[in-house]
């Protein structure tokens, strides 16, 4: 009897495996949406390559009919009075009309937010202005749209921080709203200040 | 052979749907070609899953220009490539590069053919194991069948 191999148990434990599997994988789910809801995970996004960087070569004329001085490179390179915030914006884009009042917030508040305008006609950037109010020390315009892909922009409004040595220190794909504001920009501007 | 015809036909419907603006082309056929096989490598970041050469959002036109700008300068593809990634990151490459990042990316189709060759093999050499093992009464049968036989 004893060269006889009683049949084996089946593994119980397998049978839980792909129970386990599924829960390992509802937990992830639930992770992605709660990062999607509160911003923290977004699929869609794209890092930027400049973080830690300086702001790539450029030169960009001024916008006719407004009076503000053109951008450029130089007047984005270290030392810095303060922390520097490079705004992509255009008179089409529905997002950039959210974004604004916030801009102008920071405008007050003495912040130094330089624009960059993307792909957009010259009267109605000028107009765009003076609807929702300027919040741009210096504005460069970008009417082909290659200065933004030195920039690795993807889309408007997009938005750049620079600190005092004038490398960039965060982008911000899409509008700026009260909470972005408060909860990821206000930090960076105290830690950069 | 109508059918046959029909079919080779449906495989050829892709190729002259391809064709863009033709504003956008370059003189040089062969640049041309080039240049649509750079575009099919990058991504188009607005749509996403789209290469630039296949997207119409604003961006991928403004990046097939120019890649076609500097495919007729004379740069070759490699470099083509390296001035897009550099702006954009491994997240414009239709195929990223093997890092430590992507890696599990990469062996993701090895991994679970191994694993699916491992689990065939194990149960294979389980169901011969198990096979192989006659219970008392089956050795009993057996005893009797061979007695007959004889």
């Amino acid at each position: 009897m004893s060269d006889i191999t009683p049949p084996k148990r089946p593994r119980r434990w397998m049978l839980y495996a792909p129970l386990g599997l599924a829960a390992a994988a509802g937990a992830g789910f639930y992770a992605m949406l709660q990062g999607l809801q509160d911003g923290s995970y977004d699929p869609r996004g794209v890092p930027s390559v400049l973080l830690g960087k300086p702001v790539p070569d450029f030169s960009l004329p001024a916008l006719e009919g407004v009076d503000l001085p053109a951008l450029a490179a130089a007047d984005l390179r270290g030392p810095l009075p303060g922390p520097v915030l490079v705004n992509f914006w255009a008179s089409w884009c529905a997002p950039c009309i959210i974004e604004h009042p916030q801009l102008m917030r920071l405008a007050r508040e003495g912040i130094a937010v330089h624009g960059i305008n993307y792909k957009d006609r010259v009267m109605e950037a000028g107009a765009f202005l003076q609807r929702h109010g300027n919040p741009y020390r210096r504005l460069g315009r970008d009417e082909p749209g290659r200065i933004a892909i030195d920039w690795g922009v993807y889309g408007v409004p997009e938005t750049y921080l620079l600190d005092r040595q004038g490398m960039i220190r965060w982008r911000w794909a899409g509008p700026i709203t009260a909470d972005t504001l408060e909860k990821d920009l206000r930090p960076l501007l105290r830690r950069y200040a | 052979m109508t059918r046959w015809l029909f079919f080779c036909l449906l495989l050829a419907l892709p190729a002259w749907a391809a064709v863009g603006d033709p504003n956008e082309r370059l003189p040089d056929p062969a640049k041309e070609a080039i240049a649509r096989e750079i575009g099919r490598e990058l991504r188009c970041l607005v749509c996403q899953n789209q290469s630039i050469e296949d997207s119409d959002a604003q961006l991928a036109r403004d990046l097939r220009r120019l890649v076609r700008e500097r495919v007729a300068a004379g740069e070759d593809s490699a470099a083509v490539i390296r001035f897009v990634h550099q702006r954009y990151g491994d997240f414009v490459l239709l195929r990223p590069p093997v890092t430590a990042a992507t890696m599990l990316l990469w062996a993701t189709p090895i991994l679970a053919l191994g694993g699916g060759i491992a689990v065939i093999m194990l149960r294979r050499r389980r169901a011969l194991a198990e096979a192989a093992a006659l219970s008392p009464e089956e050795a009993r049968r057996l005893a009797e069948l061979d007695r007959g036989a004889a």
